[in-house]
């Protein structure tokens, strides 16, 4: 695979042919009866990446291409069906098992409003891992880093006295943050953490993680569907369509010379707000047709259906990664050289 | 990078207000305060309940003293009519015994068994509905067809029948356990209803990401259901409860009234209910309404209570 | 005459603690044939704005004062009849969620038909007929034989297009859509708002388009209206408001937008939060934020008054202080 390259080369996390299924079948009696198949929904499909220490790799896709159920398979919420997962070297079952390891991982959730107990004091809220971890002793101990962790992401020490339905999203989302933080992390998954925020207070949020990121070191798996934020937050960056990533590489790359007809066409399905291009708005080309149903995907590459460059050969075998530049790319018509410039 | 102790102790605990002080500020209290229906029913509950609590101080005679008893008193009309006396304004029953004593005590067994069985239903019914909605697979789909299966009975035949079987089998022991076999074949009754709302809640809250939250660091399915869940269940609980106590004061009267439940040496409003029945046509009718009136108002005000709790803890449109 | 005129709306909502002021004096227009962007954060009081106009604002809310007119008429404080008349055959409606604006049991045909035959009294056959002209209008493959499907057996873009077609069948001169796009995945998105713009181009339908998402604006409208804080504090061509915002919260709000072109050091960001509605500064709302505040600020409140090309509620652009500011 070869793509872990950091500046000390260290690979914090790896993904190595990941595929998860879920059985989506029918009741069982029904399907005795009427003789029919087991269906599986392909949520992740043989998805390879590695994350190098201190860096952010955001997945990026549209609903149903398995990014959040990516994110679930990183932190262990659910085991990978094929595939391994490593954290620190050690499978990520075996280090999840083990509290000094399982402390140094930690996720941000999307939705401020259900992402904290509504009947928790916030204090409490944040002082959950460390109390689970057994970091600290002592009641005043545990008062005091939370009160640290407040004030780091932004907010008062009196704050932790109050209940999360006393604040605003924005507000919940540091709480969340802080919480994540209190175990002392070094990796986080953020599954679409500013999605549900307003644009002034998305801001605010994306230079917090940003500070945070480069003071205590922390190494990110940032989960989103707007490009303009991952262009913001990740230095690599895997695009996703229906499990499998069809395209991943370093951002700048990916930004300036996209190669997948999906990733170009995602890229120009975004609104233009550049000054320099505004002149009465420019219009996007629409992306024709909709995201099929994960549950049976169309044969060969799964994109061929809204593909303007799928041949025949599209339509019944499935692409392999190829290397181009520092991307591997999943294309036929990038291998066989007809993308246009 | 530490904060400074003085800020961190400022800082904690400072100045949010206490529980007592957040209801008295809350919707809640001022939705009860504006319902006339509440504060009514709310007054003549909790009228009940105090009389039913300080009985032995409140009334005028202990109804269940058999040497204070004289059946020289016995049939004694209520206040004002011909022949009664304002030492028993409710008048007297067959024995002797105070009406208004005997229903401020009877009042008591009742509330006393009311509140057990439904305290015991709820601890039931709680906990299988959080293991069934957490737990998921086999153990929910068993512990609901239980529930399936029992709801499909009425819930008085239930309770009669696990009264019946049980008074049978400890037949010796009959008298002074009494009343622990009817609170438990009450509570086995009403379990159910609390088992498939928590279910239903904890389904839902299960979904929610603060859960995922306790589970990505690691926290035991036990722990999250008892510190997380539960809390965030409690809401609609406590409904059931309001209304399931009127529902089990009444199955208690009946059980009573039918001759199974409570004995006469230590009546509830049900026992009293029956032991006045054989009077009612002969003349002596106050032996039996009086104890069916004061049950009656009891459970009312309890129902109308509930219901009004029901609409006040619903989220609304408006 | 413009199509519809605000004037001076004011919203309010009486609760136990007081009275909060959800719009105060908003005023505005559109034209014919224009589209209108309402762009704001949540709590700014847009979709507020849709809603008091097409007469659903939700109880305890009430239009505590102005005037809302349409082709010159007015229709706010008018009995629940006439509105329900004017809503459908003169004002149409798109809202977010398709799955809740389509009656799950009735086919799409069916509800198209029954609109068009309530507003617009024609017969049944040829109410059919323009159901399956209406779905190919707006992109359905197969429009005869879809015409007899439900709504769940479509997906979320395809609904949203049949929502459209419901909202233009009766031909309303204004369609309110309040968040058209935001369920939709991002390559849906496109497909919608190019969709929206062609066909109101096409049956000269003006919209009023609310929406967080500045990106849509700049695509879809002719004009913007940006609120804070339940006010219009911006108003004006949507590439100068862009381009060359003259309110600093516009400034704010747009430097704050991560960019696809290159990748930013440091998101520009706006300090603190938008006020309660229970806690709104006397004044400018956003003199608590403003980095251009002075003492004028926050004694007195500014109207929209001429900023360059566009209008921006902000003592900034008082004549006297831009006489002195541009010399």
């Amino acid at each position: 695979m070869g793509e872990a390259a950091t500046a000390d080369g260290a690979t914090l996390f790896e993904a190595e042919h990941v595929t998860r299924l879920f059985d989506v079948s029918g009741p069982w009696l029904r399907r005795v009866t009427n003789g029919e198949k087991q269906r599986f929904l392909r949520a992740v499909d043989d998805v390879s990446f590695t994350i190098g220490r201190g860096s952010t790799l955001a997945l990026v896709g549209e609903s149903g291409c398995g990014k959040s159920t990516m994110a679930r398979l990183a932190v262990g919420l659910h085991a990978p069906s094929r595939g391994a997962i490593r954290f620190a070297g050690k499978p990520l079952a075996a280090a999840r098992a083990e509290a000094g390891l399982r402390r140094r991982m930690n996720m941000i959730f999307q939705d401020p409003y259900a992402s904290l107990n509504p009947r928790w004091r916030v204090a409490r809220i944040i002082a959950e891992p460390i109390r689970a971890f057994g970091m600290l002793g002592g009641a005043r101990a545990i008062a005091a880093r939370v009160a640290e962790l407040l004030v780091q992401v932004g907010l008062q020490p009196s704050d932790g006295e109050k209940f999360p339905h006393e604040f605003s999203g924005g507000q919940r989302q540091r709480i969340s943050i802080a919480r994540a933080l209190s175990s002392e992390p070094e990796f986080l998954v953020c599954d679409e953490p500013t999605s549900a925020l307003d644009v002034s207070v998305q801001a605010q949020i994306l230079n917090l993680m940003r500070d945070l990121q480069r003071r205590l070191d922390l190494t990110y798996l940032f989960i989103s569907h707007n490009l303009a934020v991952v262009r913001h937050m990740s230095d690599r960056l895997g695009v996703m369509y229906l499990g499998r990533i069809v395209e991943i590489g370093p951002a700048e790359e990916i930004f300036s010379v996209p190669r997948h007809p999906y990733t170009r066409m995602l890229l120009d399905a975004i609104p233009d707000l550049a000054p320099d291009r505004m002149a009465g708005g420019r219009s996007r080309v629409p992306i024709a047709g909709e995201v099929p149903s994960p549950i049976t995907p169309p044969p060969g590459c799964s994109f061929h259906p809204r593909c303007p460059l799928a041949n025949a050969r599209c339509r019944e075998e499935r692409p392999e990664y190829m290397v181009a530049g520092a991307t591997r790319v999943a294309c036929h018509a990038v291998a066989e050289g007809r993308l246009p410039a | 990078m530490s904060a400074p102790a003085t800020k961190a102790r400022g800082g904690i605990g400072a100045h949010s207000p206490g529980p007592i002080s957040r209801f008295l500020d809350s919707d809640l209290w001022y939705n009860f305060r504006r319902s006339p229906v509440a504060v009514i029913a709310g007054a003549v509950a909790f009228l009940c309940i105090a009389g039913a609590l300080f009985a032995p101080w409140l009334a005028p005679h202990d109804p269940f003293n058999l040497a204070s008893l004289s059946l020289s008193n016995s049939f004694l009309p209520p206040v004002p009519l011909a022949g009664s006396q304002w030492a028993f304004p409710l008048g007297t029953d067959d024995q002797g015994r105070d009406m208004l004593s005997a229903i401020l005590y009877g009042g008591r067994i009742s509330l006393v068994v009311g509140f057990c069985s439904v305290l015991f239903a709820a601890v039931v019914g709680v906990g299988t509905g959080l293991l069934a909605g957490y737990g998921g697979g086999v153990a929910d789909a068993v512990l609901m067809r239980i529930a399936d299966v029992q709801l499909t009975f009425p819930a008085i035949l239930i309770a009669l029948v696990v009264d019946g079987i049980i008074s049978a089998a400890l037949h010796q022991l009959h008298e002074a356990t009494e009343i622990y076999i009817i609170v438990f074949a009450i509570g086995i009754s009403n379990w159910p209803q609390f088992a498939r709302t928590v279910r239903g809640s904890t389904l839902v809250e299960r979904g929610k990401d603060y859960v995922m939250a306790a589970r990505v660091i690691g926290i035991s399915g036990p722990r999250i259901m008892l510190t997380h869940i539960l809390p965030n269940v409690l809401g609609p609980v406590l409904v059931i409860a309001t209304i399931n106590l009127a529902v089990a004061i009444v199955t208690e009267a009946t059980l009573s009234f039918l001759g199974v439940g409570l004995p006469p040496t230590n009546p509830s409003l049900g026992t009293l209910i029956n032991n006045g029945n054989a009077y009612l046509f002969s003349g002596q009718w106050w032996i039996t309404i009086f104890p069916g009136l004061a049950l009656v108002i009891m459970v009312l005000s309890i129902n109308l209570l509930g219901d009004w709790l029901r609409d006040a803890l619903n989220p609304r449109l408006s | 005459m413009p199509l519809l005129e605000v004037e001076a709306l004011s919203v309010e909502f009486p609760t136990r603690r007081g009275v909060l002021k959800a719009l105060d004096r908003v005023s505005f227009a559109i034209r014919a044939g224009e589209v209108l962007g309402m762009v704001g954060e949540s709590g700014a009081g847009k979709s507020l704005t849709g809603a008091a106009i097409i007469g659903l604002l939700e109880r305890p809310g009430l239009i505590s004062g102005g005037r809302i007119l349409l082709e010159g008429k007015r229709i706010d404080g008018l009995p629940p009849e006439e509105m329900r008349r004017i809503r459908g055959r003169r004002i149409g409606a798109i809202f977010q969620d398709p799955l809740t604006t389509l009656d799950p049991l009735y086919t799409v045909g069916r509800q198209l038909a029954e609109t068009m035959q309530v507003h617009l009294g024609i017969p049944g056959a040829e109410a059919r007929r323009r159901a399956v002209d209406w779905l190919a209008q707006v992109g359905i493959p197969a429009p005869e034989e879809r015409v007899d499907s439900y709504p769940h057996e479509f997906s979320g873009g395809m609904r949203q297009r049949v929502v459209i077609a419901l909202a233009l069948c009766a031909e309303p001169r204004l369609v309110i859509a309040d968040e058209p796009t935001t369920a939709l995945d991002v390559s849906i998105q496109a497909q919608i708002i190019a969709l929206l713009k062609r066909l109101a181009r096409d049956h000269g339908t003006s919209v009023m388009l609310i929406t967080h998402d500045m990106g849509v604006i700049a695509e879809t409208a002719d004009r913007v209206a940006v609120m804070y804080a339940g006010r219009i504090v911006e108003l004006g061509p949507v590439a100068r408001v862009i381009r060359h915002p003259a309110h600093p919260y516009t400034e704010g709000l747009m430097a704050s937008i991560p960019m696809l072109e290159e990748r930013r050091g440091r998101l520009a960001q706006i300090e603190g939060a938008m006020p309660r509605l229970s806690a709104i500064p006397p004044g400018c709302p956003f003199s608590p934020r403003c980095p251009k505040v002075f003492a004028r600020c926050a004694e007195e409140r500014p109207e929209l008054m001429p900023a360059g090309e566009t209008e921006a509620a902000c003592w900034f652009h008082a004549p006297a202080l831009a006489e002195a500011a541009h010399g």
